[in-house]
């Protein structure tokens, strides 16, 4: 049943130019990016081999990569999710999920996975252009990994705060500047952490930077992982609840 | 018998604004209920309350004996919907349409196959499977959304407004596939259109500002008791002949070679008794239509805010 539904919302968007265009708008800057890192690799690389330790292919390219991927992908989410629910809303065929044998959790579930998939491609070719870097050097496979993972964990978070932003109103233009909003606070809230004062560790730990930035690092933390899980399963809820009400209070 | 659709004492506020309230009713397998009313009467709220899509306010709601708040899950099963607009995506081709709102209702395997070909035949929606359900006609589309409420073989369906938008033969074939699932199982509809509840409903439930102002059952083939035919006439009788006649009382002349025979309580007599009279009469009959004014004056009535004693 979750995946009926998964599989009709992964439809829907590749039969709409939106998936295609932004694929192919987000794989040309995030090739344009790689270009720019490797010149700037080979223009070093020569000082690099004079150094012990030095840093190599994974932390010159693969991690700035992965970086941009997550903040790119940001910044596509919100035009991806913000159709999910509030467009079915408008239409009118979310009725048809309501008036079928399915409960609300499995719909909204069934739509997140969905979403999942079209973030999964991406996530595959990023994985394929850090992977071709193994045609001409050696890359830590272990630490690409720690990263992916980081990645994933990312964009599924942002992924469930879209979607409970999308049950919020029946216009998508709103949900995604709600989910915009939302994204970048988690994104940016940790420059207040910098600042002193006791509230900062706690910012520190809502912003996902910190998070991100240390499976990026190549260090994959339980409570890093809590922290992803607690923010995808807190905005899944979040929506069942809120869908829920819609069926009480219009 | 188990009733398939029983509705208690349901309440529905919007805010300060009461929609629906204390409207109960039932529904058995092999009737069409009709809900008729004005704009803004209920009817919609109403049938959105029993397809599980507003929650009622107060009251309680039963699909084929199962608590459709309790249980909504197992109620649903039961239960097809066609929403005022029907729940399309016009993305879609209609195969793949009907495959998915089957699958939602966990049909699978071969059934899949067959269930979506039958509600096909059964909408006439034989030919359009490959075509993108964006590009259909109006027409065609609500032919779509019925075939998505029934694709499942549901035993309530829910149907609102199915006539509304479609050309009169379209009009036609949706009327009498309505009736057809009637037969097999409870079909409730609203409509605000009164001949439409004569051409398909067997009992009727009449809704203003959100309260039940009548219900009545209606028989499809025998002339109404208290009823009356309108007649037209191309070579007119004197009006007293008509009275002569058996089992009519008296007659009104409407306009010239138009009359109103209103039958006689104690001795009556069916359509086609009546008709038979009046084409051995040699009065040229061109016109025969049994009226139910009785139903027409009350929704009149109802409508325009008087009271029913």
């Amino acid at each position: 049943m979750i995946l009926t539904i998964a599989g009709r919302e992964l439809r829907s968007l590749f039969l709409s130019p939106l998936a295609w265009s932004l694929l192919a708008v987000m794989q040309f800057i995030l090739a344009w990016l790689f270009l720019v890192q490797m010149e700037s690799f080979t223009r070093i690389q020569p000082r690099l081999m004079g150094l012990e330790s030095a840093p190599g292919l994974t932390d010159l390219i693969v991690v700035p990569l992965l970086g941009n991927v997550a903040i790119i992908t940001l910044l596509l989410i919100p035009l991806l999710s913000m159709r999910l629910i509030s467009e079915e809303l408008r239409s009118g065929t979310f009725s048809l999920l309501l008036s079928a044998p399915v409960s609300l959790f499995r719909i909204v579930l069934g739509k997140y996975l969905g979403l999942l998939g079209m973030l999964g491609v991406i996530l595959l070719m990023s994985t394929v252009m850090a992977l071709s870097l193994l045609a001409g050097g050696e890359l830590d496979l272990g630490r690409l990994a720690a990263g992916l993972l980081g990645l994933g964990l990312v964009l599924a978070a942002a992924a469930a705060i879209g979607l409970y932003m999308s049950t919020l109103s029946p216009q998508p233009g709103v949900a995604a500047v709600g989910s915009y909003g939302l994204l970048l606070f988690l994104w940016l809230i940790n420059l207040a952490a910098g600042a002193e004062g006791r509230g900062s560790a706690l910012f520190a730990w809502i912003a996902m930077p910190t998070h991100f930035d240390r499976l990026l690092s190549g260090l994959v933390r339980s409570s890093d992982l809590i922290y992803f899980m607690l923010c995808i399963g807190l905005f899944l809820i979040l929506a069942v609840r809120r869908l829920d009400a819609l069926r009480t209070r219009p | 018998m188990k009733p398939l659709i029983k509705a208690e004492d349901l309440y529905r506020y919007y805010g300060d604004h009461c929609a629906v309230q204390n409207l109960s009713f039932e529904l058995y397998p092999g009737e069409v209920l009709g809900l008729l009313g004005p704009n803004g009467a209920g009817k919609s709220s109403t049938l959105r309350m029993i397809a599980g899509n507003l929650a009622p306010s107060a009251g309680n709601i039963w699909l084929d004996g199962v608590d459709l708040q309790a249980n909504p899950i197992a109620a649903k099963r039961n239960l097809g919907y066609l929403p005022e607009n029907p729940p399309l995506y016009p993305e879609l081709t209609v195969d793949e349409y009907l495959r998915y709102c089957a699958r939602l209702h966990r049909i699978s395997g071969c059934a899949l196959d067959e269930a979506v070909a039958d509600a096909k035949g059964r909408c006439g929606l034989g030919d359009v499977g490959r075509r993108l359900i964006g590009n259909l006609s109006k027409g065609y589309q609500q032919r779509v959304g019925i075939a998505q409420a029934i694709v499942h073989n549901p035993r309530v369906v829910i149907l609102d407004e199915p006539t509304v938008g479609l050309d009169p033969i379209q009009i036609r074939e949706i009327r009498s596939l309505i009736r057809d699932l009637g037969s097999e199982r409870g079909v409730i509809l609203s409509t605000h259109i009164l001949p439409e509840v004569q051409a398909t409903c067997s009992r009727l439930l009449i809704l203003h500002r959100g309260r039940q102002a009548y219900a009545a059952s209606l028989q499809q083939d025998a002339a109404p008791a208290d009823g009356c035919f309108l007649i037209r006439l191309a070579r007119p009788p004197e009006l007293a002949s008509f009275a002569a006649m058996p089992g009519v009382s008296h007659a009104d002349e409407l306009a010239h070679g138009h009359y109103r025979l209103h039958l006689d309580d104690r001795n009556a007599c069916s359509a086609g008794q009546l008709s038979e009279q009046l084409v051995l009469a040699g009065w040229g009959l061109e016109e025969f239509v049994p009226e139910q004014p009785g139903l027409e004056q009350i929704f009149v009535r109802i409508t325009t805010g008087e009271q029913i004693a």
